[in-house]
């Protein structure tokens, strides 16, 4: 994993990467979206899953957040697996209550943002801290306030969802799934249900959040500059298969497969 | 027609007492319709066949069978077994048995109208199942249900008018009697078509300002407030009314 300009990640001394993904399968009726996919991302490191729509990207981070269910294979966080082990020789799913303790570690901000409309900012940042992780109500507001204050969206603390452009809604977003304080963060095109002039503050959000956390990262983006500021380490998908993986500076000025070279020239234009 | 008059005004008083014996019936039916609506409706979406099955059950036998047999089951055929409730019970239970059947399929419909993402906001925080639904997907399925519950309401409250063959002294009963006093069948059941009236209206205003509230609590629609008043609302299209 050669590393010209991108920071290296954080080493971890037990060696056992963040996310590990071995021989993951995933079906959707007769289809086959991932067939067989193994690839491993070390903690604090940032990965952007590039591609094709429909090449499985967001199948992946699904996956990884439990929202859909792999029919073969093994994911692992920090080593220890997530939602099928070996037992006597057999694939079998690991019960609910363990994979919760695995999933408080894994954090997703979605393309649609998904934020609670019943509550306020300030109660969707607050609600899952206090509910899901027993902080104390003055602890999780405090934590909030801050991460508001980060987003830029300090000022929309007590204002509802529905009020909001696209744009504050996702950094509200962003807030709500770092609250969590999440190893590990899953971004799924977070900028592509935005009016163009709204993305640039949440690219710039995440940019400072990259530079200033060592959160491990997957992030599926169409932003071709932000993967390569932000990233270590780019894969380009292609029908659910790795064609291509490479540093940020390599994949987008010498990209050897032609599968990536017909998608960066279609993307990039 | 002043001898109609004179035996309205006489009566009066008792149709007062019907009308309390039909609100009685009504809320406590609607009461108990609601729990069970919601938990068959929370059931008919579990995962698990042993919740699922047993609920699909319940649901069909008590939306197909009539609220008048299912009355004189609870009020002259449980009681051959040793069973035997008040008629203001059997009239609750029946109703609530009923309409909750039918409620549980407005319920199931609202949680399932609920955008899948928010389900999945839900895990992605790690939040438990229980409070998923009850911070989460009720408050904004409840939203989207009350419109349906407030026919189901108003049906329940007509469906009242049967507890008369269990012996209860509802208004239809009372209407009835003025009937017997007057003479006058055109007189009492007019009578008797705006007292219904009435009650129903009342409920509907109950349930809308309801809906205005829940509305408003999931970021859509003007306050009640701005509705009462008449004031000029601006056409309410989802987001940035607020
Ligand atoms: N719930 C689903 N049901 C059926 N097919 C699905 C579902 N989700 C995704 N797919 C299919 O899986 C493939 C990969 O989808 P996806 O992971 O969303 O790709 P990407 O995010 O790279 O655009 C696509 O062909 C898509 O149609
Ligand atoms: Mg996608």
């Amino acid at each position: 994993m050669p590393e010209p300009h991108a920071p290296t990640p954080a080493g971890d001394p037990t060696g056992a990467p963040a996310i590990e993904l071995v021989d993951v399968v995933k079906r959707f009726g007769a289809t086959t979206v991932l067939d067989g996919l193994s690839f491993a991302v070390a903690k604090g490191e940032r990965v952007a899953l590039i591609g094709p729509s429909g090449s499985g990207k967001t199948t992946i981070l699904r996956l990884l957040m439990t929202l859909e269910e792999a029919d073969g294979g093994f994911l692992y966080v920090d080593g220890e697996p997530y939602t099928h082990e070996v037992r006597d020789g057999r694939r079998v799913p690991i019960p609910e209550k363990r994979r919760r303790r695995v999933r408080r570690r894994v954090g997703m901000v979605f393309q649609q943002f998904n934020l609670f409309p019943n509550m306020t900012v300030l109660g969707n940042i607050i609600e899952a801290p206090v509910h899901a992780l027993g902080l104390a109500r003055e602890e999780a507001v405090a934590r909030a306030d801050r991460l508001l204050e980060q987003v830029g969206m300090a000022d929309k603390r007590d204002a509802r969802p529905t009020a909001l452009s696209g744009g504050q809604q996702q950094r509200v977003a962003i807030a709500r799934a770092l609250a969590m304080d999440p190893e590990i963060l899953l971004l799924d095109e977070v900028t592509s249900a935005l009016d163009p002039e709204l993305v640039v503050d949440v690219l710039e959000v995440l940019r400072t959040l990259a530079e200033t956390t060592d959160l491990t990262m997957l992030i599926v983006t169409h932003e071709m500059q932000f993967a390569r500021d932000v990233s270590h380490r780019v894969l380009m998908f292609d029908r659910g298969r790795i064609v291509e993986e490479a540093d940020p500076e390599t994949m987008f000025t010498a990209p050897t497969h032609v599968r990536t070279q017909a998608f960066l020239k279609a993307v990039l234009g | 027609m002043p001898d109609n008059l004179q035996s309205l005004v006489d009566a009066l008083p008792r149709l007062g007492e019907g009308v309390v014996v039909t609100l009685q019936l009504t809320l406590g039916g609607a009461a108990l319709a609601f729990v069970l609506a919601v938990a068959l409706g929370l059931a008919a979406r579990a995962r698990s066949l042993w919740l699922r099955t047993p609920t699909r059950v319940v649901v069909e036998f008590f939306r197909g069978t009539s609220l008048v047999v299912q009355l004189f089951w609870l009020f002259y055929v449980l009681p051959v077994f040793g069973f035997r409730l008040e008629s203001m019970a059997v009239g609750i239970v029946a109703l609530g048995l009923n309409y909750g059947a039918y409620g549980s399929e407005v319920v199931r419909g609202s949680l399932n109208a609920v955008p899948v993402g928010q389900w999945e906001a839900t895990k992605a925080l790690s939040l438990g199942p229980v409070h998923r639904v009850r911070r989460v997907i009720l408050p904004q399925a409840w939203a989207l249900m009350i419109p349906l519950l407030t026919n189901l309401l108003i049906q329940l409250l007509k469906g009242s008018a049967l507890a008369t063959y269990i012996l209860l002294h509802d208004v239809n009963y009372e209407i009835g009697q003025l009937r017997i006093a007057t003479r006058d069948t055109f007189f009492s059941y007019a009578v008797g078509l705006l007292v219904y009236f009435a009650l129903a209206y009342v409920l509907t205003l109950g349930m809308n300002a309801l809906e205005v509230r829940a509305k408003r609590r999931v970021g859509a629609g003007p306050t009640l407030r701005e509705v009462v008043r008449l004031a000029p609302v601006p056409t309410s299209v989802g987001a940035g009314a607020a």
